[in-house]
């Protein structure tokens, strides 16, 4: 096994990663803010990515460049589903709210079998496989700009949440419910627009995957236990943590999958949440205990 | 006005006793599967309705309970009844490692949950792997002929299973009542409302967590072994599927979570609803795969919007059955 | 005056850098009532979670009849004899009246049966028999604290801590729940740890009353001495106000 082989799937895994840990990010917002546990959220993400596809195939145009129109459409369907659906639900015991989004999940992938059917579907862009070469390692075109548009919708969401009036109410809500509420900040629309947002991210890191990946109506709920393993691995609460944990969890997964089997690439993840769960259930980075 | 549910149940055991005489093959086999949904539904119940335990990787037991007894059978031939006892002892065994491994580290609510679902996919990911358990391409047991009846090796026409399932789906109805009624099930239920009090009560939380997740796990066991003689072929893919998790916690969910018939009545509303959706539809010559799980889905949205307590609860009070042991 | 029933010595707990409690020392005689009073946040509910087991201390010892109990799980120093009830109550609400006190009454009784009965006494004790089926939830506030107050009374404690049991009710209640404590203790002998903000109850109720500030036990005595203590006084009132 050559080092330029391994220094490729390792490249290649931390791309990919970044665009795991933005998928993550959505729900880092949603589950740490909203104290919503989205168990749609991958769900969402193959959404994004079949409307992707749709768009590809009757528009032609690159996913790259519907990005703003289709997260600007999640972000509204995000606060809907939210302030419409979800919001009593929070604080409602645990369970009811779990079987929520259970069954929303179970309608929208099994909705998307019913549109698209069960076969792999993809977006094959002119430069697909092209690829820049640096230093021995050959980085492909559309990973390293799936990456970079992660990169960039995340350092969107830091700045949101740090300068913006509206980010800092909305962590004033994650922070404290009900002092929140004293100070007069509308929580129930604040909700709303963290679940528009993280709906965004999904959005955005759905359009920038389907490039990288076929996608299928399983992929939801996959994804969704990976954005979970993420976001637990990289610690709730902290946004650098998702990242950081997708890049993780990318890189042990193309490892993974280059030294033992690709079959087998998942079962690192999930042995990975149960050591996290037992040993540090705060995460690499995550502040509640 | 309160009812004792004994004359309903009383007519509902006998209806059920007769349905063979009665009934197609057909409605036989979605009889057979009712029950066997009702069985599973209550052994889940047990660990999440009545410990309030989520459990979301159910389908581990089903699974290991399965592969332990049919792989006994198609490589030893060891019948089904001895093989029962080894994947009873190892789904007790993997529920106890789950509970110890969460319970002693304080994992509960969602991250309960999801460490139930790791290792249900870990698993599956697993038996993938292991040839020797006929690895993704299945394992197929040996079908003999199919009109006697040799109970040895649980080999016969479609009414010896749906008797045998409904014998266990009775006997898992009378063991939760009974267990309900009894000090693990007081203990149980305050735990599930509130384990800080509950323990300031007296109440070894760890250990009676534990022995819920032992029953649950073990009652699923005989689940997973049924289905292994019933359908005769096991794909890791499938069997510890997370779709086969949320499938068998529908009926409990819907039925009504934690009450003692909860779970029969939501293994019959929605396996005979989605059975006369999916033969509406090919009556009009629609064949669309999904719909199904989307029918399911949409029932359970409209559950937990307006009936959250499930439809038994609900119903019950209509009738005026009282379930509890309030006299 | 033979061993104490409760003795604290020396207990510690800080949380994240915060003292909140800072070697407290103080013990409770057999048969009984004590009062644990100071302003809010002096580490009063610390205290009792320490000896109730729901924390541990970081230093010091709690005795109970003689034996450690500190760092023991809650459990086990419920079974060892000391009921509490909380200060933000916690009702099994999905559960019915009768059953949330048959819980406490399995603590000693051997089946179902008799711990229902057990329980249904002590419900009719403290009135609330009349509402033993409506689940827990319903309830209205004073109920819910009386219900409370059943369930750790069912587990047959030797020691019943109560966390602010008066908090919250008009003043008829509050008598009549005076009433109950001062005859339960007389008729029993059941020793009692209180921690209380509403006075007429500390002082109608208690033989001797320790009062922590800031996590310090600031001064003990009989309820006419601690009404004329200048830093009991202080420390309610602010330095200012004398």
């Amino acid at each position: 096994m050559s080092w330029d082989l391994v220094a490729n799937v390792v490249v290649a895994g931390v791309l990919t990663g970044l665009v795991y840990g933005l998928m993550a990010l959505g729900l880092s917002v949603i589950f740490g803010v909203v104290r919503v546990v989205n168990f749609a959220h991958g769900e969402m993400m193959t959404i994004a990515m079949y409307s992707a596809v749709l768009i590809f195939g009757s528009l032609k145009l690159d996913p790259f460049l519907v990005l703003l129109p289709v997260a600007a459409a999640f972000f509204v369907f995000g606060y809907v589903l939210q302030t419409g659906l979800i919001n009593p639900f929070i604080t409602r015991p645990e369970h009811t709210q779990f079987m929520l989004l259970i069954a929303l999940a179970i309608i929208m992938t099994n909705a998307l079998l019913m549109l698209f059917g069960p076969e792999a579907r993809s977006v094959q862009v002119d430069y697909q496989l092209e690829s820049f070469e640096l230093g021995g390692v050959l980085l492909d075109k559309v990973r390293l700009y799936a990456a970079s548009v992660a990169v960039v919708a995340a350092a969107s969401l830091f700045a949101f949440f740090r300068f913006t009036l509206t980010g800092k109410s909305i962590r004033a809500c994650a922070d404290n419910h009900l002092g929140a509420r004293v100070v007069g900040l509308n929580v129930k629309r604040l909700y709303g627009l963290t679940f528009g947002l993280g709906a965004a991210c999904v959005a955005v890191a759905g359009c920038a995957m389907v490039l990288l990946v076929d996608v299928t109506p399983s992929l939801g709920p996959y994804y969704t236990l990976l954005a979970f393993v993420i976001v637990i691995v990289g610690g709730l609460g902290s946004m650098t943590g998702a990242l950081l944990g997708g890049v993780l969890i990318g890189v042990s997964e193309a490892l993974a999958g280059l030294l033992i089997a690709p079959s087998a690439k998942s079962m690192f993840s999930f042995g990975l949440l149960i050591l996290v769960l037992l040993l540090r259930p705060q995460g690499l980075l995550g502040k509640r205990s | 006005m309160t009812r004792s549910p004994v004359a309903l149940l009383a007519a509902l055991a006998a209806l059920l006793l007769v349905l063979p005489l009665f009934a197609g093959s057909y409605a036989l086999s979605v009889a057979t599967l009712i029950l066997y949904f009702a069985y599973t539904g209550q052994a889940w119940n047990v660990m999440t309705g009545f410990a309030g335990q989520l459990s979301l990787g159910h389908s581990l037991y089903v699974g290991v309970g399965a592969y332990a007894a049919g792989a006994l059978f198609y490589h030893y031939g060891i019948g089904p009844w001895a093989g029962l006892w080894i994947a009873i002892l190892l789904c007790v065994l993997m529920g106890l490692i789950i509970g110890f491994l969460a319970f002693r580290f304080g994992i509960s609510g969602v991250y309960f949950a999801l460490l139930t679902i790791a290792f249900a996919e870990f698993t599956r990911i697993g038996f993938d792997h292991l040839d020797w358990l006929g690895g993704p391409g299945g394992m197929f047991l040996k079908v003999a002929q199919r009109d006697q009846i040799d109970l040895a090796n649980f080999r016969g026409p479609p009414v010896m299973y749906y008797y045998t399932m409904l014998a266990f789906a009775g006997g898992a109805l009378a063991l939760c009542a009974w267990l309900l009624r009894s000090r693990a099930g007081y203990y149980w239920r305050a735990i599930r409302e509130d384990e800080e009090a509950a323990r300031s009560l007296g109440i070894n939380a760890f250990r009676w967590k534990m022995l819920a997740v032992a029953i649950s796990s073990a009652m699923t066991a005989v689940s997973g072994v049924f289905f292994a003689f019933y359908y005769n072929n096991l794909f890791p893919e499938q069997i510890f599927s997370i779709n086969r998790s949320i499938e068998l916690i529908l009926g409990p969910v819907i039925g009504g979570l934690g009450t003692l018939f909860g779970p029969i009545l939501g293994a019959a509303v929605l396996t005979l609803l989605s059975d006369g959706l999916t033969d509406l539809l090919a009556a009009l010559g629609w064949e669309i795969p999904g719909i199904k799980q989307v029918f399911y889905g949409v029932v359970l949205l409209l559950v937990v919007m307006f009936l959250p307590n499930g439809i038994w609860p609900a119903l019950a009070k209509r009738l005026g059955i009282r379930e509890a042991e309030d006299r | 005056m033979g061993t104490p029933l409760l003795e604290v010595s020396g207990i510690d707990k800080s949380f994240r850098g915060l003292q909140a409690v800072a070697r407290v020392s103080f013990s409770v005689e057999p048969g009984h009532i004590v009062a644990l009073i100071g302003p809010n946040g002096a580490g009063k509910t610390t205290c009792f979670n320490m000896i109730a087991g729901t924390l541990a201390p970081d230093a010091g010892e709690v005795r109970f009849a003689g034996q450690r109990i500190d760092g023991l799980r809650a459990d086990r120093i419920c079974a060892a004899g000391i009921g509490r009830t909380f200060q933000l109550v916690k009702p099994f609400g999905g559960l019915s009246v009768l059953d949330n006190v048959t819980v406490g009454a399995l603590n000693r009784e051997a089946n179902v049966p008799s711990a229902r009965r057990r329980a249904l006494g002590i419900l009719e004790r403290l009135g609330l028999a009349d509402k033993r089926r409506q689940p827990a939830a319903s309830l209205t506030l004073p109920d819910r604290k009386r219900l409370e107050v059943a369930r750790a009374l069912a587990t047959e404690p030797r020691l019943l801590l109560l966390d602010e049991v008066m908090a919250g009710l008009r003043p008829t209640e509050t008598d009549q729940m005076i009433g109950f404590f001062r005859k339960l203790n007389e008729e029993t002998g059941l020793t009692i740890l209180l921690i209380e903000h509403v006075m007429r109850a500390v002082m109608a109720l208690s033989r001797e009353i320790h009062v922590l500030h800031h996590g310090e036990l600031i001064a003990s005595g009989s309820p006419e001495e601690i009404a004329r203590h200048p830093a009991v006084l202080a420390s309610y009132l602010g330095e200012e106000a004398l």
